[in-house]
């Protein structure tokens, strides 16, 4: 644990308290740190959460599934299609709905585009706590990209509420595609100069190598789920293990490294985005090919009609009306589905109680678990390492305290 | 890597029964998942069987969380449960205990998984179910001079009232604070 | 080029007390006081890195690379508020968050104003519940809204643009 002790005796000198957050620059938002110092080695470290604690999961009692997409987009702010896919598939579970493979492949591709943006902010925010810029500005000029990509087909630039129970809410066009393709072909030189600066930085390597080590039993005992654990040896992808979406049909590997330090996790996200380019290739050729296909299930019980149709047909109408009026309902059961967030493992634990309102939603947050082994990762380290270790676990606050 | 769930089932049955007994209220399946009911005084103790026979192997604690069914008018009034993982085995299995409202105590399992610490520690302060050996059983999001616990089904959404940030307007408030005595003093200058 | 600046104590100046020339042997460049220093002002606007929620990427957004904030002299978020003037709150002001917004705001040196980004920190947005403020007008005086949830770069841009021709209207005293 401790790699980096300072040995000092200081038993004639009290201990230090200083208070970090909730707002400073490197807390990713409104994460407050209470530190214990021993000159400056960290004795004790408690994390104070809560101070973007918007009720989320109460205000899920309160409105109807439709009503509460646009509150899971957010929760991770920073990748709001993952939260949304999670959200409707622990309903399409519940419901007991199999989406089709244009809808799969589509969800696939934009999920992959979430991890890629979420990823591309936690390097550079990183880097950029660390001292180093151009790798932020860079990261940003690719996330307009994507968020260019999003908003062409939702509206929106990051809460985009676009997935609905049993598809999405517009299809996809050719001249997206050909967006989307234009994005990919040039992708990959902005991720090979941030490999080529951050890999061999020797400022960069000093501050992350060996800093905030967790062994691989440790990470699965605290509960980290996602990069922070492969970055410690586990190697559990919630995608290849538990598979989801289309997930199994594309070809790709899960990153993870053996070393368990800030540099092991950072790589894991550098790798993560590679394979994530290359399932995001495959989707999208896929998605040319069923692009003739439909996309949303013929289930008008539970999703919208199409808007011209609503002001031709009187059925439509009335479905068009019902479900705007009251939602469709959920039989009664209770059901967890789990994906594989950028944070880790996002998952929604539902009661419902046959109404059009859940009973219950719990919301299991990658962030907020992940947060749990931060003392233990902290204890013994200096206090400038504590910056880094927070951007190591990547916690995005609105989903720590949902 | 699919799971079978008949074997997972039958397993689950038989080796918890003979072991607890009648603690075992039910194993069921719903939608492809498996939920075991136990009495909460023996969750601990399935809960480290579960983590540590090699048949099962659930290594992940998911998620720890409560229900309150008072708006259904149930009895006992809270259910806890716990979603297992197994890493290795890739299966999952809910551990449910029901709660009664008079003696909202269940045994935490900080002990099996350190996961659990920051889960129990928000269900105590949604719910008010206290989790006895936890180590730091303290409120998480809400302020620590909060009244209530939010998600329990008597709490509004809006809340009882203000208790934590008093508004300026609020009686008992004292004077508002003089926030812009630059624009004031500039306005009896002129 | 040297800068004179003429003895204040007019009596019937009150907005500028001071009259500031630029000389050089080419042009004069004649102003108040008042008026130069109000120009430096709203051109030189550093927000307190006040990133709350989701807002808050979208203030990074702005201030990286495509929006390029400092374009409008804003560019240099600063994390302490004794260095700053403005304060952009981006974000959900909870009722546990309140009380750390009011001191921040405290903290600053004035001349201070705050900009609410986003539907939260105006009005509470989509948060009508027991644990959210709603609106940071609540706890500080707000000198601009944006709406939005979040609000695009384009618009935190623009109400940037809004405040400076508000500081532009705003008298000057230098000796009271």
């Amino acid at each position: 644990m401790a790699t980096r002790v300072v040995e000092h005796n200081y038993s004639n000198i009290e201990s230090m308290t200083l208070n970090m957050g909730p707002q400073h620059p490197s807390t990713h938002g409104v994460l407050r740190v209470i530190l214990e110092l021993d000159g400056e080695t960290v004795t004790k470290c408690t994390p104070v959460l809560g101070y973007l604690h918007r009720a989320k999961e109460k205000h899920a009692e309160f409105k109807t599934y439709h009503q509460f997409i646009p509150y899971t987009d957010r929760m991770d702010y920073l990748s709001p299609m993952s939260n949304n896919t999670a959200f409707v598939m622990t309903v399409e579970k519940a419901l007991e709905i199999e989406v089709t493979d244009r809808c799969r492949y589509l969800r696939t591709l934009l999920c992959e585009l979430a991890r890629m943006s979420a990823h591309l902010l936690a390097v550079g925010t990183g880097a950029l706590e660390l001292g180093a810029m151009t790798v932020f500005m860079w990261g940003f000029t690719q996330r307009e990209k994507i968020y260019d990509i999003f908003e062409f087909i939702s509206g929106a630039r990051f809460t985009v509420s676009y997935m609905r129970a049993g598809g999405v809410a517009r299809e996809d066009y050719p001249e997206w595609r050909r967006r989307v393709r234009e994005f990919l072909d040039g992708y990959m030189n902005t991720q090979e100069e941030m490999e080529a600066m951050l890999n061999e930085n020797e400022i960069f390597l000093q501050r992350m190598i060996g800093i905030g080590k967790i062994t691989g039993q440790d990470a699965l005992n605290f509960g980290l789920t996602g990069p922070s654990l492969r970055g410690s040896g586990i190697d559990w992808d919630i995608r290849r293990d538990t598979p989801y979406l289309a997930y199994e049909e594309a070809d790709w590997e899960v990153a993870y490294e053996t070393e368990g330090d800030c540099y092991a996790r950072f790589l894991v996200r550098m790798r993560e985005m590679r394979e994530s380019w290359r399932i995001c290739c495959q989707m999208l050729d896929k998605l040319e090919k069923h692009s003739h296909e439909r996309m949303n299930i013929d289930n008008p019980k539970v999703i919208f009609p199409p808007k011209d149709n609503v002001k031709k047909s009187m059925e439509d109408l009335i479905h068009h009306f019902l479900l705007a009026s009251e939602g469709f309902k959920v039989p009664s059961g209770e059901v967890y589905h789990s994906i594989e967030a950028p944070k880790g493992e996002l998952g929604f634990h539902l009661i419902a109680d046959g109404g059009p309102k859940a009973y219950r939603l719990g919301v299991r947050s990658p962030s907020f678990v992940n947060l749990g082994a931060l003392e233990h990762m902290c204890v013994g380290e200096l206090l400038a390492d504590v910056v880094a270790i927070i951007a190591s676990l990547d916690p995005v606050m609105g989903e720590v305290d949902r | 890597m699919a799971v079978d769930l008949e074997k997972l089932e039958q397993l689950l049955t038989n080796k918890l029964r003979e072991k607890f007994g009648d603690a075992i209220r039910d194993v069921s399946e719903y939608r492809g998942e498996l939920s075991v009911d136990v009495d909460r005084e023996v969750v601990l103790d399935v809960c480290r069987m579960l983590k540590d026979d090699p048949d099962f192997q659930f290594d992940h604690l998911s998620y720890v969380s409560c229900a309150d069914w008072s708006a259904q008018g149930k009895t006992p009034r809270y259910t806890v449960y716990w979603d297992l993982y197994s890493v290795p085995r890739t299966h999952r299995v809910r551990v449910r205990a029901a709660v009664p409202e008079e003696d909202p105590t269940v045994s935490s399992v900080t002990s099996i998984w350190r996961s659990a610490n920051f889960m129990e520690r928000e269900a105590f302060d949604m719910f008010g179910v206290i989790f006895q050996g936890h180590p730091d059983l303290r409120r998480i999001l809400m302020p620590d001079d909060w009244e209530g616990h939010p998600l329990r089904k008597d709490f509004p959404l809006g809340g009882v009232k203000s208790f934590y940030f008093k508004r300026a307007t609020d009686p008992g408030a004292g004077e508002p604070p003089d926030l812009i005595p630059r624009i004031r003093r500039q306005e009896s200058d002129i | 080029m040297d800068i004179v600046i003429d003895a204040p104590g007019k009596a019937e100046d009150k907005a500028g007390a001071g009259v500031l020339t630029l000389q050089s042997p080419e042009n004069a460049l004649t102003k108040t006081l008042s008026e130069a220093i109000s120009y430096c002002r709203r051109n030189s606007i550093w927000p307190v890195m006040m990133g709350l929620s989701c807002c808050a990427i979208e203030m990074m957004g702005t201030a990286a690379s495509r929006f390029d904030l400092s374009r409008f002299g804003s560019e240099v978020f600063r994390p302490s508020p004794r260095q700053a003037d403005l304060m952009i709150v981006a974000g959900t002001v909870t009722k546990k968050m309140a009380p750390v917004v009011q001191r921040i705001y405290d903290q600053m040196t004035e001349p201070k104003w705050v900009i609410a980004m986003g539907a939260c920190s105006s009005c509470g947005g989509m948060y009508n519940v027991y644990s959210v403020l709603q609106g940071v007008d609540e706890v500080v005086p707000v000198d601009m809204y944006v709406p939005g949830c979040p609000p695009r770069p384009e618009a935190l841009i623009y109400s940037i643009m809004q405040l400076q021709k508000k500081i532009r209207q705003e008298p000057i005293y230098l000796f009271n």
